[in-house]
């Protein structure tokens, strides 16, 4: 693909078919994680009837859910039950809005880039969304393959993760570019 | 009906919340995150000039950590969860 270009209102790439199917089969298979986190959730009654949703109250055991559904404090060993108390209810409280948000911007991806590729345009907005949805890709696959900030272009040939390190470098270009193209 | 909640008492709670520190929302480095992106997320979440996002940047990035706002519980809490949807590393804490 080309860099993404501004013009005016709107930022513009074209994607051959291949990127689209891999960037569409990446966005789902996040969005079926977060979907299948969701469907883990406690059910209750009373949340059915007051609407107040409420999440799981520990981190997913997940590497790469947990990545994405980050703990809102960062507790040592020596943290106290009401502080843990506290962590485990800001999650509950929020998980359920933070998984929607990070469904609803892979959504907006799989809309706007047909399964054969093509030209692709959109939004200000809609480029938030991608940004935050190619970001959650990055973050998933960075967190499987072990990203490290000195990690080499390339792997050596005989490493199993060197065709996917590939499409991870792919994303980063991908997203700086549309990081550029929304400064601009 | 149960009587409504009394506002003064909320005033009150406020009242003794300004003596306290105000809570912070800490961004933590982590090897994914672009720089660029980083910078783009504060700019756009708290309406940060480029040059206070860049710098909170390169803390995050060279000290490992930043503290990238602060305020009352419920704005850090509502910061950290739009972090958290921009897929940014960030946690809340009251300093001691």
């Amino acid at each position: 693909m080309k860099p993404w270009k501004r013009r005016g209102a709107r930022v513009i790439a074209g994607f051959d078919q291949q990127e689209a199917a891999v960037l569409r089969g990446l966005v789902r298979q996040v969005e079926d994680m977060l979907r299948a986190r969701a469907d883990s959730a406690p059910k209750d009654e009373l949340s059915e009837l007051t609407g107040i949703r409420t999440g799981p109250s520990s981190a997913p055991d997940d590497p790469v859910l947990k990545r994405l559904l980050p703990d809102f404090y960062r507790l040592d060993e020596q943290a106290g039950p009401q502080e843990r108390a506290e962590m485990a209810a800001l999650r509950s409280l929020h998980e359920p809005e933070l998984v929607d948000a990070k469904i609803g911007v892979a959504g907006v991806v799989l809309e706007t880039l047909s399964p054969q590729g093509g030209e692709v345009r959109l939004s200000l907005e809609q480029a938030d969304a991608w940004l935050s949805a190619i970001n959650d890709v990055r973050l998933a696959l960075g967190t499987a393959l072990d990203v490290q900030e000195d990690m080499p272009d390339e792997l050596p040939e005989d490493d199993p993760r060197a065709p996917h390190l590939a499409v991870y470098h792919w994303l980063t270009y991908m997203q700086e570019s549309l990081v550029q193209a929304m400064a601009a | 009906m149960p009587a409504a909640v009394d506002p003064q008492v909320d005033q009150e709670v406020d009242e003794l919340g300004k003596t306290d520190k105000p809570w912070q929302t800490v961004v933590w480095n982590d090897p994914v995150n672009l720089m660029s992106y980083v910078t783009y997320v504060f700019q756009k979440l708290f309406g940060y000039s480029r040059e206070k996002a860049t710098k909170l940047m390169l803390d995050v990035h060279h000290k490992g950590k930043a503290v990238v706002s602060s305020g009352s519980k419920d704005k850090v809490e509502s910061d950290v969860k739009k972090l958290h949807a921009a897929g940014l590393w960030a946690t809340m804490q009251k300093p001691s």
